[in-house]
Parts: C-alpha cells; structure tokens; sequence
C-alpha cells in the first residue's frame, strides 16, 4: 500500500467512528431532501393555479422550478456544513500530538494534505450522490432535462470541493477545532462576498476581478446548464491553490 | 551512528539548544539527562527530523537529517514525550497503520506487528481500543510504534513516564535487550534510569552540554575526595578526635547516630585497612566500614547548580527551583 491510501484509509477509517460524519451526513441529507420536497410541493400548487386559470395540464419547466432552487439553496447549507466536516483533519492531529508521527514517518506534506482532502471529498461525493435520489424519484412522474442536472452536480461537486479546500486550509491553521471551522467559514463567506462587491463595482477593472474570484458567477452558469472550461479552471485552480497554501502552513509548523 | 555537529536552536531570541556537539556510536546508549525546559527535547526533535535546526547539522546513520530527512526517517524509531496514538483505532490497527507509514510491505507486516506486540508486552489488549486504554498500555503502544519498523537507531523522550515500578522495570529490560544491536538516545529526569540502562550520559542545562561520559566516570570525575563511612558498637566520648589524629584522614563529620560518622579521605588512598585495624585495636568494636560513592543525582545538582551560580544567580536554586528562561523551551 502507497503512504497515500494508507494515510486516505485512516482518514476515513477515523471519518466513518465518528460522530460529526453522521451529524453533518444526516443533515445535509435531511435539508436536501427537505428543500427538494418543499420546491416540489410548490411546483405542484402552481400547476393547480395554473389548471384552474387556464383549464388545461400546464407543462411545468421542472429544472427551473425545482433544480434550480434546490442547487441554489444547497450551495449555502454547504457553506455551514463543509467546515464541520473538515475541522477536525489537522486541528485534533496537532491537539492530540499525533502530528508528529505522521512528520516522523517517511512521507511527505503532499502526501498528507491530498490523502486528508481526498477523504473528506470521497465522503462529501458520497453525500452527494445520496442526493441524487429527488431527481430519480421525480423523473417517474415527471419530465425535464437532464443535462442541466448533470451541470449542477458537476458545480455542487466543485463547489464542495473548493470549500472543503477552505476547510482543511483553516484546519492547518490552528489548534483549536471550532477556531477551524469559524476560520474555514470566514474564508468561504469572503469569497462569496468578493462576488458581491465585484457587482457593486460594475464592470470596470476591479470590478471584473472581483466576480472573477468569487464563486457565485460560475456556480451560477454551471447550474443553468452552462458547461463552460473557464469554470470548471476556476474551481480547479482554486482547489489547488488554497491546498498550496495549507502545504505552506503546514510546512512553516516545523520550525516553531 | 549519530553526528551532531554545532546544533542550535533559536526561538525568537530565545535559544532553546545552544552550540551542541555530540557523538553516538553504534550500540551505545545515550541518557539526556537535565531539568525540564534543557533542551532535552527540542534536541530530540531535531534528530528526529521533526524541526530544522537554526544552525549546525545533525547526521544519523549517515544522513543529513536537514538535507536526506527520509533516509533518516526510514532508519529512525521516534516515541515523542506525549505518545503520538490515535484514540478511535484498536492497537493492532494503529500498529498496522504505522507500519504501512513506515513503509514495511504487506506480507512482512503481520509478523513484525505480531513481534513487537509481544515485545512490549501488548498481547491481552491488541484487539481494544487505544482510547479505553490505560497509561502504562499507552506508553506501551508508543514504543510499539517506535519498533515497528525495526530501526537501527531510537529516540525515546521519557519512555518510562506515568509507568508503575513493574512496568518501569519491563521497559527498561526491553531499552537494555535493544541497545547494542541499536543505537538509542532517551531522555529523563529519573537519575537511577540513567544509571541503570546506559552506557553514556550526557547533562544538559539550559540548551548547553554541561558534561558527557559514562555514569561511573562522571560520578568520579566530581568526586575530590573518598568518602566512608564507618559504624561502631562502643563508641567512647572522645572516638571523633581520635579518629581524625590517622593519617591521611582530611575529616571527620558526626551524623545522627552517636555510634556513626562519615570520613573524608584523600582521593585514591584507601584506608579501610588502617581505620579497621585502629577501631579493633581501641576496642570500639567494628560494625560496618562501607565506601561512599557520589552518585549521579549528586553530580547533576552539582553541575547544573554550579552552572546558576556562575551565571551571577548566587541563590541557591535547588532542584525545585521555579523556571528559568531555559524552562519556556518547547519540549
């Protein structure tokens, strides 16, 4: 066995024992599954509406009224439920001394830092398929494109990704479990505030680089339907880039 | 075995170890020996490629522990002062897991799990959960990873802390079964430890060697003088002053008990003949005539102690003296 799948069989060994698995995995499920039925139960009071007003079967655009809602609010329990999920990678190592083994060990940062945030992906995307329940149940009655669900399982994936990312960053930096997850959230709400000043600003210089680094315009595009490479390079780049930096961290522990 | 040249290490402008040289040959046993905050650890840490040294270079089995720090990992055995265990893992498991981290391949690895289990004396609780575990079986464990991948050299920072005398007893027969085919370094503050399982001592205080040689040498390199001590059955008023008129006697110290005293002779001269002969010959009736050694606890508040006093701290610390800077040392 390479270091990396003994380290990535650990992790999740560790993962799977613990509570905050089950905690954040039955919530995540739960809302998902709440905020799915919620928007079904809406589309079904307008197509009512609609059979009253016009008497006819309206044909209701399902990936509008149900999917997209539902990637759009999933983007936001995300946001509070990822940090959850990855506060514990380095902040218990470094609490509980364990660290050091893994420092003493011939293996290297790289190692580590893929091995733990390949864990809490495999884990996330195992949550998430979980969810792909509401749009196989919806397909027997229903009818709507799957194109664009593919899309939007695509940015949630990336979206996750990324903010798991943040989550093992914010992890790295400190000892403290719950410091980690606030850190990991500031993190994650900066870059989706970022979006927001960048619409303020218009569309000059600044402007463009801010929407640019916020997540909010590719996410968006890519639950519309929009499979565009500048997007999925944005996430990609930004995964890689805020692991950089956790290597960084991690690497600047062993001189103090 | 072990090379370590100039070695500091600087927090800030605080300097946890400072200009450290040392030498372990293969099989040696080495005891870092000195209060807590010396510098014991950080030194350890450096070794074990754990952190960088500010300056100097640390060599072990030949490589650099700055430059090669896998070479050094993969011939390295490390139990740190808190034993490094995951809590939610069985001991076989854990084991297992360092195992693999160590890189042993997969058909050796049950047997060297199996041998080190029943090395350290794990075998009633392989199958239990580390975190239900108790102290003793933890410090177990942490040696247990320490050997797993039978390395040539071990670094032990206080492996027999938080140990009940038997257990105490166990591990330091297993540190002695080891040394010898291994080169091992280990901290404590227990003295007769050091005594009892090493071959070299070296004292450390406040991050600076204050001295390095065999348990025994050092004993007699501080001594200035032999001391006895002699027990009689009839002591008379005036034994003491008698006593003292023998030649080559410096001095004579009452203790508690009337009928024994302590006496201070020239270094080298063993007078046990002439003192037995003039106790007989007085008809104080001899007891007991044993040679006094100094030991080692003696010799470390003796050069730590001399170490304050020289830095212009004339009060006399003792061995409970609160902290000083070198205490904030990370250990």
């Amino acid at each position: 066995m390479t270091p990396f799948r003994t380290l990535l069989a650990k992790e999740l060994r560790c993962l799977f024992v613990s509570p905050v698995l089950y905690v954040v995995g039955t919530t995540f499920l739960f809302v998902s599954g709440l905020i799915a039925h919620l928007m079904v139960v809406n589309a079904g009071h307008q197509a009512v509406r609609l059979l009253q007003i016009q008497n006819t079967y309206a044909r209701l655009n399902l990936n509008e009224l149900v999917f997209r809602s539902l990637f759009d609010s999933l983007d936001f329990v995300l946001m509070f439920l990822l940090p959850i999920l990855t506060m514990r990678l380095f902040a218990e190592e470094r609490k509980l001394r364990t660290f050091e083994l893994l420092l003493t060990s011939p293996i290297g940062i790289n190692e580590i830092i893929s091995a733990k945030y390949m864990s809490v992906l495999l884990i996330y995307c195992g949550l998430l398929s979980l969810t792909a329940l509401t749009p196989a149940l919806l397909s027997l009655s229903g009818s709507f494109h799957w194109a664009p669900i593919v899309t939007g399982y695509v940015a949630l994936a990336l979206q996750g990704g990324l903010f798991l990312a943040c989550g093992v960053l914010g992890s790295a930096l400190t000892e403290n479990q719950v410091v980690a997850a606030f850190l990991s959230f500031g993190m994650i709400l900066v870059i989706w505030l970022i979006g927001g000043l960048g619409s303020v600003l218009g569309d000059g210089t600044l402007g463009t680089i801010f929407s640019y680094v916020s997540f909010t315009e590719h996410y968006d595009r890519l639950v519309r339907g929009l499979l565009d490479a500048k997007d999925v390079v944005y996430y990609v780049s930004g995964i890689v880039l805020t692991l950089f930096t956790a290597h960084r961290v991690v690497d600047s522990h062993r001189w103090h | 075995m072990i090379t370590v040249r100039h070695v500091s290490k600087h927090y800030g402008r605080h300097a946890a170890v400072h200009d450290v040289t040392f030498h372990v040959q293969k099989g040696d046993v080495l005891a870092f020996l000195g209060p807590n905050g010396a510098g014991k650890t950080t030194t350890m840490r450096i070794l074990a490629c754990v952190t960088p040294p500010s300056e100097g270079t640390a060599h072990v089995a030949g490589f650099d522990c700055l430059e090669q720090p896998m070479e050094v990992k993969r011939r390295l055995g490390y139990l740190p002062e808190t034993p490094p265990l995951y809590q939610e893992l069985t001991v076989n498991e854990y084991l297992t897991f360092v195992g693999r981290l160590k890189g042993i391949t997969s058909p050796r690895l049950p047997s060297r799990t199996a041998h080190v289990i029943e090395q350290v004396g794990l075998g009633p609780v392989r199958h239990r959960v580390i975190g239900h575990l108790s102290k003793g079986y933890r410090q177990r464990v942490g040696l247990a990873q320490a050997l797993i991948h039978d390395p040539p050299v071990l670094i032990l920072d206080e492996p027999t802390v938080g140990l009940d005398p038997k257990q105490i007893r166990e591990i330091r027969g297993l540190i002695k079964s080891l040394s010898g085919s291994h080169t091992i370094i280990l901290s404590t503050h227990v003295l007769p430890e050091a005594t009892a399982i090493c071959t070299r001592v070296m004292i450390i205080h406040q991050g600076r060697i204050v001295a390095e040689d065999s348990p025994e040498r050092l004993s007699a390199r501080m001594r200035q003088s032999d001391k006895l001590s002699l027990t009689v059955k009839r002591p008379s008023a005036d034994w003491l002053d008698r006593l003292g008129t023998l030649p080559g006697i410096l001095n004579v110290f009452p203790t508690a008990q009337r009928d024994t005293c302590t006496i201070e002779c020239q270094l080298g001269q063993d007078l046990r003949d002439e003192l037995s002969r003039f106790v007989v010959s007085h008809g104080y009736g001899l007891l007991e005539l044993t040679p006094l050694s100094l030991s080692l606890e003696d010799v470390f508040l003796h050069l730590t102690q001399r170490e304050e006093r020289s830095e212009g701290n004339p009060a006399d610390p003792g061995p409970d003296a609160p902290a000083t800077p070198g205490e904030r040392a990370a250990t």
